[in-house]
């Protein structure tokens, strides 16, 4: 094999193929903690929010008028509603899955003040919550009309009955929470709840919060002032109601304003909206990147061929044939970007650790490492190419002439 | 000699037109990408109020709940009680002192057929423009009377002024909010500061608020509250009086203290406060109370996000990428010469002379990039802005010194890169590749 000459040929050589090297070692090492990165986000984006998501839309209705009846006004909203053609089913909470505003508590499994338990969130529903929202009982009954309280803002008694997702009822009863039917949880230190329902999954309004499938729904209308009205329309028919959802709440009642109407779709793309930003920013750079080392590759090879074009030429006029010409510089370049991306192995890790200290970022899935040196390497082989095949058509006779 | 230089740096970059082209485009790109993430890390981390940022100091009281003492995470709660708030208010120990929250209401335009819309409004004291200097077009902040005496007074936000009365000075007229009439006492100038540091608990990039009203008003007639509330234990009662005496916390509280003797008294004064407050029942905590000024605040409240710092990072990786290329081809441009050079030397140039010629050809190499760069600055900007949509839109500006600065770190940059490659250039030896010749 031709390895022997062309390292030692390198290594007369050594700086140009060094920083190759090092570039590619570098180009890795950013590659594969930005894909990293972006795997993570892709996979907080991917979980399901566990609601009907393409077929519910929002809306906001806020009094401001002396003489706003809310109470009145939450009722006839409702069964008009309601009894909108496309529509499935509606309802009025105190907010919106994914939409950054909430409410949580803490519920603890024992009376008393100071008892620490998992903090919760809260959707305030009435005994049409799970059939707007597409829920899934998996355990235990829906709420009845009888169930259903009115809630003031500074009111601190509780409901005595709630539904809770699978996820909080893991956090409760870690030992047994399918068994967390008919158990009483407390809220606000000794507020008994019992819990008479569970729900297979449903996110609560903030995406990052690290307990994001605790949810709670308590049985209560809120005259919070301001109330969200959380809408689920026959497949198909999102878009063609919601300018008329619009319309009937602004005109029925001139004692409030209607406001933030969004579709489920457009508020995940809110929430996520830094997110993808900042996928879409990443892929930017990785793309750039391997372009300015592919660029840099072209150039220093080309450099070095045409400074070898005498070399080459007698090599060629010894008889070495096209293939052998084009076959070394390829070699040289497999050697150095070898080099390269084991360096940038180790590199990669030293970046991801540095990550995970600083940013709390999770570490690299290990596939990534092989598949980033194999990728690089053939990067570095279609680099090369073009210079290498302009190598191989130097003619021999360059070899008999001065330069 | 310099401009000799220069003629014969830019000689040798046309003489190799693809190399150099490459060279400029790695720079460019280096600095385009680097500087488009350091534009928006500086602009988040910049100073709002930089004329007395050091004079303004953000209040902590540590009121909040015994138990999770043990954490890692003991700081004091980042917002205040009613209770201590107006406690602190009517001390008037600081200079200027403010206890402010963010709130919304429902305007209404006396016009016909229009309808009523939603502002978003701070609940604040007199002392709050003077001391936060935001400006005036017309009429000014309301007097402490008005606080006193729970006037209805409003100061508007240029926007909203512009959408109610046409921009006219409506300093003596009235709006509607929630069912009330208000009386315009000033009206705000363009006012952005970034971040928004007088409030940052709700969102530090955030638009400033559209009207401000007494706080007093606010808490008399409960109107609604959008900020943060948060409770260590519930309210002993239902109703706003119960909340209002509660140990929740939703009101930012801001003082102004002229030099380190104001501030030390506070400091005292504040001490002294939550030990009455441990003599009465409250603060079960051991006494932890904060002044943090403006920027020091930023800081603690982690103003620039995890997501620019990392992008900040692995731009400068980038960076470093670029330039590892530019060596790698300027090392390979300069070898290239080594005719050239040789017989420069053996004419009598000496190894500082070549020295220099190389650094400045190295730095017209960086101008280039720099210039280039800072195109692609501009588009980074207006795609992260693209990207991000309205609320970064005050984070991705140009100024003055960032436009110096990219231009300054391409050259230093290629200055950087071409040590090598020039060291290299002068260690060739004058007679070595004349023979060839």
């Amino acid at each position: 094999m031709e390895i022997g000459p062309i390292w030692r040929a390198l290594m007369r050589n050594k700086t140009g193929a060094i920083l190759i090297a090092l570039q590619i070692a570098v180009t890795m090492a950013i590659m594969v903690n930005a894909i990293s990165i972006m795997q993570e986000r892709g996979r907080m984006m991917a979980r399901p929010s566990g609601i009907d998501e393409h077929n519910i839309f929002s809306i906001r209705s806020m009094g401001f008028a002396e003489d706003f009846n809310e109470r009145v006004t939450i009722e006839e909203d409702l069964a008009a509603l309601r009894a909108l053609p496309g529509v499935v089913n509606a309802i009025q909470s105190n907010t919106v899955p994914l939409s950054g505003g909430g409410w949580n508590m803490g519920l603890a499994t024992e009376s008393g003040v100071g008892i620490e338990g998992p903090s919760t969130a809260i959707y305030m529903v009435d005994e049409h919550g799970l059939d707007t929202f597409g829920l899934n009982l998996i355990a235990g009954e829906n709420f009845s009309a009888t169930d259903i309280g009115w809630r003031e803002l500074s009111d601190t008694d509780w409901p005595d009955k709630a539904i809770i997702t699978r996820a909080t009822a893991q956090a409760l009863f870690p030992d047994d929470p399918e068994g967390a039917i008919g158990k009483t949880v407390y809220v606000s230190d000794d507020k008994p709840i019992t819990i008479i329902g569970i729900i297979e999954q449903m996110q609560a309004p903030w995406n990052s919060w690290e307990g994001v499938e605790r949810v709670l729904l308590a049985p209560s209308h809120t005259l919070f002032n301001s109330t969200y009205y959380i809408i689920r329309t026959e497949p198909g028919m999102r878009d063609s109601l919601m300018p008329q959802v619009e319309e009937l709440l602004a005109e029925s009642n001139k004692d409030r304003i209607v406001r933030s109407m969004r579709s489920m779709d457009e508020i995940r793309e809110r929430s996520y909206s830094g997110d993808a930003a900042m996928i879409k920013i990443l892929t930017f750079t990785i793309v750039l990147l391997i372009a300015v080392t592919s660029l840099g590759i072209v150039g220093l090879a080309s450099f070095s061929v045409n400074r070898r074009t005498k070399q080459i030429g007698t090599r060629r006029a010894l008889g070495a044939s096209k293939v052998a010409i084009l076959r070394y510089f390829m070699t040289e370049n497999f050697i150095i970007s070898l080099v390269g991306v084991l360096i940038g192995a180790a590199l990669t890790v030293a970046l991801n650790i540095i990550m995970i200290e600083t940013f709390s970022l999770t570490r690299i899935a290990w596939y990534l490492v092989p598949v980033a040196m194999l990728m690089l390497l053939i990067v570095g082989q279609a680099a090369v190419f073009g210079p290498a095949k302009r190598a191989s058509s130097v003619p021999p006779a360059v070899a008999t002439r001065t330069v | 000699m310099f401009s000799y230089y220069l003629k014969l740096g830019w000689l040798s970059i046309r003489r190799n037109p693809f190399l150099s082209a490459l060279m400029i485009a790695a720079i460019a790109v280096g600095i385009g990408a680097s500087m488009t993430i350091i534009t928006v890390n500086y602009v988040m981390s910049g100073n709002p109020i930089p004329q007395k940022s050091d004079q303004l100091f953000y209040v902590q009281l540590d009121s909040w709940d015994p138990i999770d003492y043990g954490d890692d995470e003991h700081e004091p709660s980042d917002q205040m009680t009613y209770l201590d708030a107006m406690a602190l208010m009517k001390a008037d120990k600081a200079y200027r002192q403010v206890a402010s929250n963010l709130s919304g209401l429902v305007l209404e335009p006396q016009g016909e057929g229009e309808r009523p819309f939603s502002v978003s409004s701070r609940n604040t004291w007199a002392d709050f423009f003077p001391m936060f200097e935001l400006p005036f077009i017309y009429g000014s902040g309301w007097d402490d009377s008005a606080d006193d005496n729970l006037e209805k007074v409003v100061v508007l936000g240029k926007e909203i002024n512009e959408r109610v009365f046409g921009g006219e000075n409506s300093v003596g007229r009235s709006v509607r909010l929630n069912g009330m009439d208000f009386q315009v006492v000033g009206v705000m100038d363009e006012y952005l500061p970034v971040p928004r540091f007088y409030d940052v608990t709700t969102g530090a990039f955030d638009e400033p608020s559209e009207i401000f009203i007494p706080f007093n008003i606010a808490v008399e007639y409960q109107l609604p509250r959008n900020g943060n509330t948060s409770c260590w234990k519930s309210p002993d009662d239902d109703g706003f009086e119960a909340f209002l005496n509660s140990e929740c916390v939703w009101i930012q509280f801001w003082a102004e203290l002229r030099n380190d003797e104001e501030k030390q008294d506070y400091m005292a004064f504040l001490n002294a406060y939550a030990e009455q407050q441990k003599e009465l029942g409250r603060f079960p905590r051991p006494i932890d109370n904060r002044l943090s000024d403006v920027m020091e605040w930023m800081e603690n409240q982690e103003v620039v996000d995890d997501d620019a710092q990392v992008m900040l990072g692995l731009s400068l990786l980038f960076l470093v990428v670029c330039l590892l290329n530019t060596i790698g081809l300027l090392l390979a441009k300069f070898l290239g010469k080594s005719g050239d050079i040789s017989l420069r030397r053996a004419l009598g140039a000496s190894r500082s002379n070549l020295f220099i010629q190389h650094m400045i050809e190295s730095g017209l190499i960086g101008l280039g990039g720099g210039i280039f760069g800072l195109g692609l600055t501009w588009l980074g900007l207006r795609g992260i802005e693209m990207l991000f949509g309205d609320f970064i839109k005050n984070l991705v500006g140009l100024d003055g010194v960032m436009v110096l600065s990219a231009i300054g770190l391409a050259i230093v940059s290629a200055l950087l890169a071409g040590l090598y490659p020039t060291w290299r250039a002068c260690r060739i030896t004058p007679a070595s590749q004349l023979k060839l010749q």
